[in-house]
C-alpha cells in the first residue's frame, strides 16, 4: 500500500483566491474560496488589475482559513501546490509566489498546476478515473475536449476556435441587461422560457469535435437589436432558453460522438459552466441510453478552488514532478 | 536577530540581511527582466551564502510602494507568506523612502521619485534631521511639472534621487526650482539594506493587512468615476 499525502493546493488564476488541503489526491480536508464577484459587479467583468490587489490582501487570510478547518500542523503537509496557468497573469504570480514562500520557509516540494487539468481532477475528489475517459471543460475562458488514456496524460481533440461557452453566455447576458456573472442568469430564465427561436448551431463538419460560438452570440444579438429597432417586444425567457439549447445541443452532440469514437469508459464534466442546469441534465439524458457515466462535480467544485488543485498535484507528486524555484505564471499554458 | 529585506518594486531587485545589527549580505540587479522568476532563486542564495535556514530569520522588511504595481506585489506577496508561515514579525517600508534614505547626510531636502507615466511621477519630500528620515510634503501621484512648481517656494537645497532620474533631469533643471542638485550614478538606486535602517523609525504590521501602498485607484475604478460625474452633469 501507497503511504498516504497530503497536499496544500492555491489558486489565484482569475478572481476567486482559494486555498485547500487534499489527502492522497481524493480526500478533501479543508477547501477556502474567498470570491471576489462583488468587486468586479459594477465593471460588468473581472478587471485584472483589480484581482491582483484582492489577491494580495486575501492570501494569507484563506490560507489561515484553510489550516484552521484541516486542523492540520505544517508536519503532516507534504507538498505545496499552485495554478501556474493559464490565467490572468499578475493573478497567477500572488498565488505562484506565495506558494514559493511557503515550499521554500517549511523545505516542501513545489508542484505546478495547469488550471484546466486541476478541473478535470475536481471529479476525482468525488469519483475514482476509469481510462480512457473523454473531459469535456467548458468556462468563461474554455470551451474543450480532452481525451485522457492514463493520470496526468491529456490529448485535445477538440476546442473552440473563438469565444468559450461561458464567454458567449456572459455576452449575451449584457445584451439582455443581466447583471453579472450572467451566465447563471441565462440558465434560470431558460427554465422559464421555451425554445422559440431557431438560433444557429456551429457543427463544423462531422468528423470535427471543434467549437464555434461567435455565429451564435451576433445572431442572438442581431434578434435582439432588431427587435429593440421595430420597438416590438421581446422576451427574455425565450430568448435564454433559445440561445442556451443552441450551446448545449452543440456540446452534448459532440461529446456523445467522441465518447463513442474513442470508446471511453467516463465522461466527464468541468469547468464553471457545468454548474449549468440545462447542460448537465441534456449530458445526463443523452447517455442514458449507455453504458458511460456521466460524472458532474458539485457547483462548489465545479467553479474555480484550490481542491483541484492540489487533487491534480497528486498525480504529479506520485511521479516527483516538482517546480523549480523560478517557477512563473503562464497566461497561455497549453495542456500536454 | 537576523532580519531579511526585500525591494521588488521597481527594476531593481534588492535583498539584505542583517545579523546583530550588521549587514551581512546584500543583492541588487537592475535589469528588466520579471522579478516573479527571480525573487525566489535570490533569496535561496542569499540565505545558502550566509548559512541561513528559514527558521532562523526573526523579521522580514519589504518595501510596499509606490512603484511597479506587479512587482510590489511579488515582493509583499513573498514577504507576507514568509512572515506568516515562519510566525515572525513583518513591517512595510515606503519605496520612495528608500531611495531618499540614499541622500541621508545631505544637508537640505531630499526628493526621491519614481516614473509613473504620461510625465507624472510618484513622490514625496523628505528631510534628514534628529537622527531620522522625515516627511515633509506627503507621498502622492503627481503631475511632475505641478510638482516642481509646488517647490520652487523652497529656498534650501533639494536633491533629486531616482532611478529614473534621465527622463525627467531636462524637466527638473529648466524648472523654478532653486539649487537642484542632481547627483550622477548608482546613488539613484534604492538599497535593500535601507529598509532595515528605515524600519527602526515605525511599527510593525499586521500581517493580514499588509499590502502594496499604490497611491493610486485602477483605471477602471477611475474611468467608472468620470462616467459616474458625467451621468451625473447630463443627467
Ligand atoms: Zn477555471
Amino acid at each position: 500500500m501507497k503511504k498516504d499525502h497530503i497536499i496544500l493546493g492555491i489558486e489565484t488564476s482569475c478572481d476567486e483566491t482559494a486555498v485547500a488541503i487534499i489527502k492522497n489526491g481524493k480526500e478533501i480536508m479543508s477547501n477556502v474560496v474567498s470570491s471576489q464577484i462583488e468587486s468586479h459587479k459594477r465593471f460588468g467583468g473581472v478587471v485584472p488589475e483589480i484581482a491582483s490587489r484582492h489577491h494580495v490582501e486575501q492570501i494569507t487570510v484563506v490560507l489561515e482559513e484553510a489550516f484552521r478547518q484541516a486542523e492540520l500542523s505544517w508536519d503532516e503537509i507534504n507538498a505545496i501546490a499552485v495554478t501556474e496557468g493559464p490565467g490572468l497573469v499578475g493573478a497567477l504570480l500572488i498565488g505562484i509566489n506565495a506558494a514559493k514562500a511557503l515550499s521554500f520557509a517549511k523545505s516542501k516540494p513545489l508542484i505546478g498546476v495547469h488550471h484546466i487539468a486541476g478541473h478535470i481532477y475536481a471529479n476525482r475528489l468525488k469519483t475514482e478515473f476509469e481510462f480512457p475517459l473523454l473531459a469535456l471543460i467548458v468556462s468563461g475562458g474554455h470551451t474543450e475536449l480532452v481525451l485522457m488514456k492514463d493520470h496526468g496524460t491529456y490529448t485535445l481533440i477538440g476546442e473552440t476556435l473563438d469565444d468559450a461557452a461561458g464567454e458567449a453566455y456572459d455576452k449575451i447576458a449584457r445584451s439582455l441587461g443581466l447583471p453579472y456573472p450572467g451566465g447563471p442568469q441565462i440558465d434560470r430564465l431558460a427554465h422559464t422560457g421555451e425554445v422559440t427561436i431557431d438560433f444557429p448551431r456551429a457543427w463544423l463538419g462531422d468528423e470535427s469535435f471543434d467549437f464555434s460560438f461567435s455565429g451564435l452570440k451576433s445572431a442572438v444579438i442581431n434578434y435582439i437589436h432588431n427587435k429593440k429597432q421595430k420597438e416590438e417586444k421581446i422576451s427574455k425567457e425565450d430568448i435564454a432558453a433559445s440561445f442556451q439549447a443552441s450551446v448545449v445541443d452543440v456540446l452534448t452532440e459532440k461529446t456523445f460522438k467522441a465518447a463513442q469514437k474513442y470508446d471511453v469508459k467516463q465522461v466527464i464534466v468541468a469547468g464553471g459552466v457545468a454548474a449549468n442546469k440545462g447542460l448537465r441534465k441534456s449530458l445526463v439524458d443523452k447517455f442514458s441510453t449507455t453504458t458511460i457515466p456521466v460524472l458532474i462535480p458539485p457547483i462548489e467544485l465545479c467553479t474555480d478552488n484550490a481542491a483541484m488543485i492540489a487533487a491534480a498535484a497528486s498525480i504529479q507528486y506520485e511521479r516527483q514532478q516538482f517546480a523549480p524555484w523560478d517557477l512563473n505564471g503562464k497566461p497561455s499554458l497549453q495542456l500536454t | 536577530m537576523n532580519i531579511l529585506a526585500i525591494d521588488t518594486s521597481n527594476q531593481v531587485l534588492g535583498i539584505a540581511l542583517i545579523k546583530n545589527n550588521e549587514l551581512i549580505a546584500e543583492l541588487i540587479t537592475n535589469l528588466n527582466k520579471d522579478h516573479s522568476s527571480r525573487l525566489m532563486p535570490a533569496i535561496v542564495e542569499i540565505m545558502e551564502k550566509t548559512e541561513l535556514k528559514p527558521e532562523m530569520l526573526d523579521k522580514i522588511i519589504v518595501a510596499n510602494g509606490p512603484g511597479s504595481y506587479t512587482g510590489t506585489r511579488i515582493g509583499v506577496t513573498t514577504a507576507k507568506t514568509l512572515a506568516w508561515t515562519l510566525n515572525i514579525p513583518i513591517y512595510t517600508v515606503s519605496s520612495l523612502a528608500t531611495v531618499a534614505m540614499n541622500g541621508v547626510f545631505f544637508d537640505g531636502y531630499i526628493c526621491p521619485f519614481f516614473d509613473a507615466r504620461r510625465k507624472s511621477v510618484f513622490t514625496g519630500l523628505y528631510k534628514w534631521e534628529n537622527k531620522q528620515l522625515n516627511v515633509v510634503k506627503k507621498e502622492t501621484n503627481i503631475d511632475m511639472m505641478t510638482w516642481l512648481e509646488s517647490l520652487k517656494e523652497i529656498n534650501d537645497h533639494i536633491l533629486f534621487l531616482s532611478p529614473h532620474i534621465h527622463s525627467f533631469q531636462d524637466m527638473i533643471t529648466s524648472s523654478l526650482v532653486k539649487n537642484a542638485s542632481i547627483p550622477s550614478g548608482s546613488i539613484h538606486l534604492p538599497r535593500p539594506s535601507n529598509l532595515v535602517m528605515l524600519s527602526e523609525q515605525i511599527k510593525e504590521s499586521s500581517v493580514h493587512l499588509v499590502s502594496p501602498n499604490y497611491l493610486r485607484i485602477t483605471e477602471a475604478e477611475s474611468n467608472l468615476l468620470i462616467q459616474q460625474k458625467d451621468e451625473h452633469s447630463h443627467g
